[in-house]
């Protein structure tokens, strides 16, 4: 891990001291114990502040699509040059990126994906779970032992692997394949059994299921945090915030929950890459997990589409074929 | 039906839907594509075709005009059943509209069951401007599934129970 930090720092130096770059977004120290922050860097001076360690959860792209919105140029004015951006990206931020430049959010051309070898970030509220509900106060992690400390003193000793995000746990894709600039180092061993919690969710009778949907749901605040994180919803106008249609109204009714998380989920169709980030921003704990995993699956088994991958293939919802299943339509 | 009658009837229906299988009658809106079902549902019409009228028509463009929240935001606002029908896949007045319906349909009828809500209540179908009895046979096999199921009772919105 130490020696990763060190090369991203390297390669970062660099790319602002050849001037290829004019902002690089990566990850800092936290303010907290085990907790890393975004930051956005513009001067090769400030390349100390990044960090690799296994907290890096955020996914990155979403701050992508900021820097190349279209401005319209005053008057007798040249517009400025788009900036040219460096990325530090798991995985999973790299293939929101080229989902990105697959929408045309982002010029490929501007972007320089530095790929990390990804071996899995672990998830603070499980750290905090096996600590019964006390907060971390200091911890260390070594060679895939975690050991932490409550403010109680209470001390424990876990495995890297006991507490890891259920997206890492779960992720087919450690390895990025369209980096720019590749650090090396080792990376998780992608997961054989892909889409497991919707598998597993399928399995239970339609009554338990909409059960803990409800139970689910109806913890939502509607603060959008999931919307906000994700790398794919950059859209200006959201379907929640329409007001002519209106899709969702202001009141506090279940149902009302319920429609946005269906309509998230379903544009997520084809677009998803799992990375989790909308669980981890989820104020209440929803598990959005089971409710999101279930599209990129269908996208998969029924239009055999895996995004994140190749841009110039169109999305699943955007193509068709003739021969596309149909055995759900209604024979009277 | 005057606007008032309409007003008076739709209370009774309300009424009628919170004792839930007493004397309740099914309400269905069905999504038609502008250039076969629809017509399809006109040629059942002047052929005198006998079928349930429990169903509410909404005349749209294309089947690929309907954005998936319509049928969600259908069953929030308290009806029974869902049902979309478009031209058969290959007669598509816009050439490929119902074939990328068919992908989004796929998805969110697959998406609606993984949540738990029964897969009668929303269904796809494809009924050509010639096939008026077809369409018949249709409202009423769809009818009769939804009443099989009752009224329905996830996603309503309260105040519209």
């Amino acid at each position: 891990m130490e020696g990763i930090e060190t090369k991203i720092r390297e390669t970062a130096k660099a790319l602002f001291s050849e001037k290829k770059i004019d902002i690089l977004i990566g990850h800092e120290k936290g303010s907290l114990v085990f907790h890393s922050r975004p930051v956005m860097i513009r001067d090769a001076n400030d390349t100390e502040r990044l960090v690799w360690n296994s907290f890096c959860t955020n996914n990155l792209a979403v701050y992508l699509p900021r820097f190349f919105e279209p401005k319209k140029p005053k008057k007798g004015e040249v517009p400025p040059p788009l900036p040219r951006v460096a990325v530090i990206a798991k995985g999973c931020d790299a293939r929101s990126i080229i989902g990105l430049v697959r929408e045309r959010q982002v010029p490929r051309q501007n972007l320089i994906i530095i790929g990390v070898p990804c071996e899995g970030m672990i998830d603070k509220s499980k750290l905090e779970k096996l600590l019964e509900g006390d907060f971390i106060a200091s911890g260390s992690i070594k060679d895939g032992g975690t050991s932490i400390t409550g403010f109680s003193g209470k001390r424990l000793d876990i495995k890297k692997e006991q507490v890891l995000l259920d997206a890492c746990i779960e992720c087919a894709f450690p390895v990025v394949e369209d980096a720019d600039i590749a650090i090396a180092g080792t990376s998780r061993k992608p997961a054989t059994e892909k889409y497991k919690t919707a598998k597993s969710f399928s399995e239970k009778s339609p009554a338990e299921r909409w059960r803990y949907f409800a139970q689910e749901i109806s913890k939502c605040i509607r603060c959008y945090a999931c919307r906000q994180v994700c790398p794919n919803c950059y859209c200006k106008e959201c379907f929640v915030e329409q007001t002519n249609p209106r899709w969702v109204s202001a009141g506090d009714d279940l149902s009302e929950k319920m429609v946005f998380h269906i309509g998230r989920v379903f544009h997520q169709a084809g677009r998803c890459v799992e990375c989790d980030a909308c669980v981890r921003a989820c104020p209440v704990g929803i598990d959005i997990r089971t409710f999101t995993q279930k599209v990129a699956q269908d996208v998969k088994e029924m239009f055999d589409y895996c995004p994140g991958f190749s841009p110039e293939v169109s999305p699943p919802l955007c193509a068709y074929r003739l021969d596309d299943r149909q055995e759900f339509i209604t024979e009277p | 039906m005057g606007a008032e009658e309409q007003t008076v009837t739709s209370q009774k229906v309300t009424a009628q839907s919170k004792n839930k299988t007493d004397g309740w009658k099914p309400k269905v809106v069905a999504f038609l594509c502008n250039w076969c079902s629809y017509a399809g549902a006109d040629l059942a019409g002047v052929s005198r075709i006998q079928y349930r009228p429990n169903v509410r028509v909404i005349r749209v463009p294309c089947s690929g005009r309907i954005n998936p929240l319509y049928i969600v935001k259908a069953l929030q606002e308290g009806v029974d059943g869902v049902l979309v029908s478009g031209c058969h896949p290959g007669d598509c007045h816009y050439i490929s509209g119902n074939l990328f319906a068919r992908r989004k349909f796929a998805i969110l009828k697959n998406y609606l069951t993984y949540l738990g809500i029964e897969p009668e209540r929303v269904q796809f179908s494809w009924v050509s401007a010639s096939e008026g009895t077809r369409f018949a046979m249709l409202i009423e096999k769809v009818i009769s599934d939804i009443e099989k199921l009752g009224p329905a009772q996830k996603l309503v919105k309260e105040v519209s129970r």
